[in-house]
């Protein structure tokens, strides 16, 4: 000890301390009145209430769930149910040794240390009153085993309940999404009164879209107990209200026939109706089976997943940005018929072009030229340099103004949560992130549906659709009608209102006419997928380079293509005159849109037809029981 | 030697903490269920508590200012220890396994931050300078810290109220008190932020607990029934429906006074409550008559810190606080406490009987 420190230690304490003592002893004597007066008022001044509550309290009141609400195709096919699982709950404060409980547990119907790890940390975010999730899906043999020996685990109980099911498996994985449990994050942003004893939220697509509608409201249940807490009987019953069943729009039989002609490429098809917007297929590949992630998917499983290079988890349709190549050229043929250029005007293809104070040769991809062409072998037969030549006198403020009305670059409206918008460029977006100039070459690049712009299939099926409405756009929507599950009310969605349309109707059957040409005459560029059909067909084909990774912020990290092959594109809807179906193909890697992307749209198109046809033949299938 | 004090104990503190201690086994007894194993277990670890009251009371009052930094550096060691390879309980990582005991260096630290805040004060002068108030805010914050990350929000709590009490017996200055309660009302918004979902629901709860009657406002509504539903006599020991009807969570921890107040009415808790004062009073008197400044501090911090402790358990069991898992002091389920608290009672009685031999 040094011999500094002893005076003040050692002294004779000051008189500050006691002063103090009595200070804090005031203070405490004061808090203590206030719990005095606390008890006072709870047990003497409001007795009766207390008492009158004490005596109701042999009446639980208990939270019963609703039934998600089903999700339906537009004819009736089950996408998403529910089915009655068994699970294991454990109240922490019923269990003597939590550690024993485990190990018997695991003994008796098998723990998997993912299962123990998610279960200890559940216990730290509940109160250990309340139950917490052991285990999520036992089988038969493992209910069974339990059953017989529940009484060995107090707090332990074995319960029914229902577990979403996607019985179509990967098939529209990417619309519906899939319910997962409630994670801290979302448990912070809903109403708990909402949420009693609902234990699954909608994570993604349809399923997190309209969870609103599919929740439906819990309901409870006044129970008496007896003097161990057992219940006696259930006195009361307010029945929780089911959730809406959904129609959707998807037709699940075309959206097989797209999944099986996209096989195992990567790419995304996407079928709409013209007329309504309904979204008819839509389909991304390849795919995963949203059953994975009910119970809670485990980490290996989904960083194997996301870590697999073809991405199967990423929505393509919605998601996926690519260049359209020359899918766009029939909306440019209409800017050059808006711009009062004669469509009869010819331009002469070498097989390439040059700006014309410049040397540098863009080239058409078919490299023996194609002699004079005007607009309407320009789109019959794809020619680039006519394309070069009207991208220049358009320039890009002009191709930016038509593609935009065509709904590209922009968010279609799709009831799908978190939609991308992609990308038209203009000198003044240029300007804006890159701080550099607009060149005249960049003219070029984007008349042929390449360079910095960026659309989603999506996209390209709106654009499809508009062009078959002959300038009227559409608003894709994948909800058809909901099912109130009180009064059994059948409700259509809304159909929101159009604007005007952009074009005018005669320049717009020009282009049709060429669209149609692609498909039917002997130099249209996807004549092969348009032989022998028994009705007209107009589309585009593409075929885009893959020149880099989009440059936007927020979903770039989504098309990351490993080679760097052409993506196959095309487009298309039928028949001509009253067209009812309007398809976008893409194939990443796929190499030629002609070959490959054409003739998946066909494949939908065939079916599709083939089925009308069936119905208008068997109108009365539905009433045989009836 | 013992100065008319067989082996430097306090014949009236004595009394009342074996009284307060045997009563709570009493409480225990009918909280449990009547289970006859938990009462006895309990029993045993009161046993143990005494045993070290006793060896504690033997210790000079020199010794334990000497140690009292090793201690908190020790103790600071554990609770990253805890951190690092610490053993769950409840879903919180508060335990050491030595092998042969479990050890909670929070509780450790009960004891061992007033000490250090007492020790590092009598290193300098009377009343507190400025930067010696913030030296013992360090000292109670880093602890505290470490145990908030636990996570043990009623412990921490605690760690930091036994520091401050330390600090306001010193003599602090009241605009130095200003001064810390202007930052603490500064970082309000900050600390609110930092709460988890849970914690932030019990603090709303108090404001209207029938908002959400089977979440977050059930434990609170059921403790307030039963000691509503008491009277002023109470249903006797052993007929409380709703403890017996298992309506109040915890019921042997944390919400055991819920039970006692059901049980034995506002009688009941009057004498209760007296009981914990005149233990308290008679620490404070005991503090008022030693003669050192370490003593002085430490025991009337640890007194302080006593009531404290009664003062958050009543008012969160009746409502008027939030919910923070603080155990009710000597009666509460649950061994670590009550041997921290009996220790610190054998330390008080040790000081204060040696008081003379301090001069």
């Amino acid at each position: 000890m040094a011999a500094s420190e002893l005076p003040s230690a050692r002294a004779v304490a000051p008189e500050t301390v006691r002063r103090r003592i009595r200070i804090a002893a005031v203070m405490a004597l004061a808090l203590s009145l206030i719990l005095i007066w606390r008890f006072y008022s709870l047990q003497v001044l409001q007795y009766e209430r207390y008492q009158t509550l004490s005596l109701d309290n042999h009446i639980r009141i208990q939270a019963v769930p609703p039934v998600r609400g089903l999700i339906l195709d537009r004819h009736g096919v089950v996408l998403a149910q529910n089915t009655a699982v068994h699970i294991l709950q454990v109240v922490p404060e019923k269990v003597h040794d939590m550690e024993v409980m485990l190990r018997k547990v695991d003994d008796l119907v098998g723990l998997s240390t993912t299962e123990v790890e998610a279960f200890r940390s559940r216990l730290k975010k509940h109160p250990s009153f309340e139950k917490v999730l052991l285990k999520a899906r036992l089988d038969d043999v493992e209910t069974a085993t339990f059953a017989v020996n529940e009484y060995r685990f107090p707090g332990v109980t074995l319960e029914a309940v229902l577990h979403r099911d996607y019985p179509q498996g990967s098939l529209v994985s990417h619309v519906l999404g899939y319910v997962g449990r409630i994670s801290e994050s979302e448990e912070a942003m809903i109403d708990p009164a909402a949420y009693q004893g609902v234990r699954s939220i909608g994570k993604i697509g349809i399923e997190k879209q309209y969870e609103d509608l599919l929740l439906g409201r819990p309901g409870f249940a006044q129970v008496e107990i007896d003097a161990h807490g057992r219940t006696l009987r259930t006195i009361s019953r307010n029945s929780a209200t089911p959730g809406n069943t959904l129609n959707l729009t998807i037709d699940a039989d075309l959206q097989r026939i797209a999944r099986e002609a996209l096989g195992n490429q990567r790419g995304a098809v996407v079928a709409i109706a013209p007329s309504s917007g309904e979204v008819l297929t839509m389909a991304s590949s390849p795919s995963f089976d949203p059953n994975l992630f009910v119970d809670g998917i485990d980490q290996q499983t989904y960083d194997a997943l996301r870590g697999l290079e073809d991405r199967p988890l990423l929505n393509r349709v919605l998601y996926g940005r690519y260049a359209p190549g020359s899918t766009i050229k029939p909306v440019i043929a209409q800017a050059i018929l808006d711009a009062g250029i004669s469509p009869r005007e010819s331009v002469y293809c070498p097989g390439w072009y040059t700006l014309p104070d410049s040397t540098r040769r863009y080239r058409c991809w078919k490299k023996t030229g194609h002699g004079p062409v005007n607009l309407h072998g320009a789109v019959e037969q794809s020619c680039d340099v006519y394309f070069y030549e009207m991208g220049r006198r358009l320039g890009i403020e002009g191709m930016a103004d038509v593609l935009t009305r065509f709904g590209l670059g922009a968010v279609t409206g799709v009831d799908l949560p978190k939609e991308p918008d992609g990308l038209v460029p203009t000198p003044q977006w240029k300007r804006a992130t890159r701080n550099e100039s607009w060149y005249p070459g960049e003219d070029l690049i984007t008349v042929i549906g390449q360079g910095y712009l960026m659309v989603t299939p999506m996209q390209l099926a709106r654009m499809t659709a508009t062009l078959a409405n002959r300038g009227i756009p559409v608003q894709p929507r994948l909800l058809l009608s909901k099912e109130d599950s009180l009064s059994g009310e059948i409700i259509p969605s809304n159909v929101s209102s159009q604007p005007a349309k952009p074009a005018t109707e005669a320049s717009l059957d020009q282009v049709i006419q060429s669209m149609t040409a692609v498909m039917h005459s002997p130099r249209g560029t996807a004549r092969a997928s348009g032989r022998r059909s028994p009705y007209q067909i107009a589309g585009k084909t593409g075929t885009a380079q893959v020149i880099g990774i989009a440059q936007d912020e927020e979903y770039d990290e989504s098309v990351i293509p490993e080679k760097f092959h052409d993506h196959a594109l095309f487009i298309a809807f039928a028949p001509v005159d009253n067209p009812q179906i309007a398809i976008a193909v893409v194939v990443e890697n796929g190499g030629s849109g002609a070959k490959v992307a054409a003739p998946i749209a066909r494949k939908i198109m065939d079916r599709f037809f083939q089925k009308k046809l069936q119905r208008a033949a068997a109108p009365s299938k539905h009433h045989v029981f009836g | 030697m013992f100065s008319g004090r067989p082996l430097h104990l306090d014949g009236p503190l004595l009394i009342a903490l074996v009284f307060l201690s045997a009563l709570g086994l009493v409480v225990i007894f009918s909280a449990s269920g009547e289970n006859w194993d938990v009462m006895l277990k309990q029993g045993a670890r009161l046993g143990v508590s005494v045993v070290a009251m006793l060896i504690l009371a033997q210790v000079s009052p020199e010794t334990f200012r000497r140690l009292s930094p090793h201690l908190f550096v020790i103790g600071l060691i554990a609770l990253l220890g805890v951190l690092v390879i610490g053993v769950s309980a409840k879903g919180a990582q508060r335990w050491l396994d030595l092998g042969v005991v479990r050890f909670q260096p929070s509780e450790l630290m009960k004891l061992a931050v007033p000490m250090a805040v007492a020790w590092l004060l009598t290193r300098g002068r009377m009343p507190p300078s400025f930067s010696m108030v913030m030296a013992a805010l360090m000292v109670t914050l880093i602890p505290a810290g470490l145990v908030v990350i636990q996570p043990d929000l009623g412990t921490a709590i605690m760690l930091i109220v036994s520091g401050m009490i330390v600090v306001f017996l010193a003599g602090i200055r009241w605009h130095h008190i200003m001064m810390l309660l202007a930052a603490l009302a500064a970082l309000a918004p900050f600390l609110w932020s930092r709460l988890d979902g849970y914690q932030q629901q019990r603090i709303l709860t108090l404001f209207d607990p029938f908002a959400d009657p089977l979440g977050s406002g059930y434990q609170a509504i059921q403790a307030q029934i039963a000691i509503g539903s008491a009277g002023i006599w109470g249903k006797g020991w052993l007929e409380g429906s709703q403890s017996h009807l298992e309506f109040i969570p915890e019921r042997s921890t944390d919400f055991i006074f819920a039970v006692f107040a059901e049980e034995f009415g506002l009688i009941g808790v009057l004498m209760l409550v007296l009981l914990y004062l005149f233990i308290v009073g008679r620490c404070l008197v005991m503090a008022y008559h030693t003669r050192d400044t370490y003593s002085r501090l430490l025991i009337g911090a640890l007194a302080l810190t006593f009531f404290f402790y009664l003062f958050v358990n009543l008012g969160m069991v009746s409502g008027i606080l939030p919910i923070v898992g603080v155990p009710l002091p000597l009666i509460s389920y649950g061994g670590t406490s009550m041997l921290t608290l009996m220790a610190g009672f054998g330390m008080i009685m040790g000081m204060h009987a040696r008081r003379r031999l301090m001069t």
